[in-house]
């Protein structure tokens, strides 16, 4: 939990620079020339293209988030070896695919502030409500991770140990129901202090990037390299 | 665990989920106006928050789906809430795939929507001792037919994914049987604390043209 504020954290680097729409863009395509790859040598190339912009642009504490992912591929992968025929080779590309597009997007979208993220997918085009919802979310829960903070510390205060016994899940369930009704009071506020401020449903993008030369010169750079992986699966095929 | 990756899925699988999620967000956006846009925020962040909690389950340990309790409390709204803290989980934190997010939403909300539909009924005339019940349902219809879905979309995908469907069904027992004791509490405590919460499967303030913050809430 304590690792909320810092996992949204972006840090400082080079690819920091770029415009967030180019860094989403190029995520989602690289995700989609990904999947349809289909041999060892492209596939093992997409992951180490992927691995090396999230080790030249990202901090260390992203590599943990692909715990998660991991533990999932193990499940779905484990028995594929062990029950279909060639299914060794089946669960070394799904591992490489999955691989490969949770790394480019923790390397090009995770190194995003929250706030670029959501003006970025509003200047995408996507629906205004939704990136409303979205910008609003995102505050709320950095408001309500501090709330939960405090919440967790007065446990803390009274010796609580979570365990995997009904005393600890009774008191997690309240301690979410508090949340909840702590979130009710705060969304009155919340709407509250909105209208006095004339809110009516717009949200106004005050971000204002400028797409600039070596956007460009990265977008270049990567469509090459995605027509160059695309080509030869093809010419491998 | 309700995170498919990308690479897993099959192209027709993919655009299913696709056209359904955006056609059930399009239905639940609609009913999204600038006045209940805010407090929709606040409980879709009060779930993503919840959702984070490390719950020890035997030897390992779990985070909370929370989407049947969602659909409980919210109804529609709990699709976007579920859709945007989706998004902010394979953006920053690497679950899930891209070209699976619509996947990965409609297994998520469609559990919701049904629970949403079958049991605020039950809740409306429900002895107020029994709401426990209520909630432990929720937590359990909820998580199992997410798990019921994500088997779906695997066998749907490759028939040679049959025997992992089964493992990840399996895996999700323990989880839907706490969550059903945590969502079962959540709402018997909310039954005595803020009752206003369940009176309306969208928050009642939501609904009023008038917000009650001008009666002296605030």
């Amino acid at each position: 939990m304590k690792q909320l504020t810092s996992l949204f954290a972006a840090q400082a680097s080079w690819i920091s620079a770029h415009d967030p729409r180019l860094r989403l863009s190029a995520a989602a395509v690289f995700a989609l020339v990904t999947v349809n790859l289909t041999h060892f040598v492209t596939l093992s190339a997409a992951a180490i293209i992927a691995a090396g912009l999230l080790v030249s642009s990202a901090s260390r504490t992203q590599w943990r988030n692909l715990l998660a992912l991991e533990s999932i591929l193990l499940i779905l992968l484990i028995t594929l070896p062990l029950t279909v025929p060639n299914g060794l080779a089946l669960a070394v590309t799904i591992w490489l695919k999955a691989n490969a597009v949770g790394v480019m997007v923790l390397a090009l979208v995770g190194s995003l502030e929250p706030m670029q993220f959501g003006h970025a997918l509003a200047r995408l085009g996507v629906p205004s409500q939704l990136v409303q919802l979205l910008v609003l979310t995102i505050r709320q829960i950095y408001l309500l991770d501090q709330e939960f903070i405090r919440l967790r510390q007065a446990m803390r205060a009274r010796a609580f140990v979570p365990r995997s016994n009904r005393h600890t899940w009774r008191s997690y369930g309240w301690l979410v129901g508090m949340l909840l009704v702590r979130s009710l009071s705060r969304s009155q506020r919340l709407l509250a202090a909105m209208r006095l401020r004339g809110f009516h449903g717009r949200l106004y993008v005050l971000d204002s990037g400028q797409w600039q030369r070596h956007d460009t010169a990265l977008a270049l750079g990567l469509m090459l390299l995605f027509s160059g992986l695309l080509a030869t699966d093809w010419w491998l095929r | 665990m309700a995170h498919l990756p990308d690479g897993v899925l099959s192209a027709p699988v993919l655009i299913g989920g696709g056209v359904i999620a955006a056609g059930v967000l399009t239905i639940a956006l609609r009913q999204l106006d600038d006045q209940r846009l805010p407090p929709a925020a606040v409980f879709a962040a009060a779930f993503f928050v919840s959702s984070l909690i490390t719950i020890p389950i035997g030897p390992s340990s779990a985070h909370l789906l929370l989407n049947g309790l969602m659909g409980l409390l919210l109804g529609w709204t709990a699709i976007p809430a579920l859709f945007v803290a989706l998004l902010l989980q394979t953006a920053f934190f690497g679950y899930g795939g891209v070209l699976a997010l619509g996947v990965n939403t409609v297994n998520m909300a469609v559990p919701a929507l049904l629970c949403a539909g079958v049991l605020t009924p039950w809740l409306r005339r429900v002895a107020p001792h029994r709401v426990f019940w209520v909630g432990a349902s929720a937590g359990m219809m909820g998580v199992m037919l997410t798990g019921g879905l994500v088997a779906l979309s695997l066998i749907l995908s490759n028939a040679a994914f049959r025997p992992a469907a089964g493992l990840v069904l399996l895996s999700y027992l323990p989880l839907a049987l706490v969550e059903a004791v945590m969502t079962g509490t959540v709402l018997a405590f909310l039954q005595r604390v803020a009752p206003e919460l369940l009176e309306s499967s969208q928050p009642p303030d939501l609904k009023s043209p008038q917000p009650p913050f001008f009666k002296g809430g605030l």
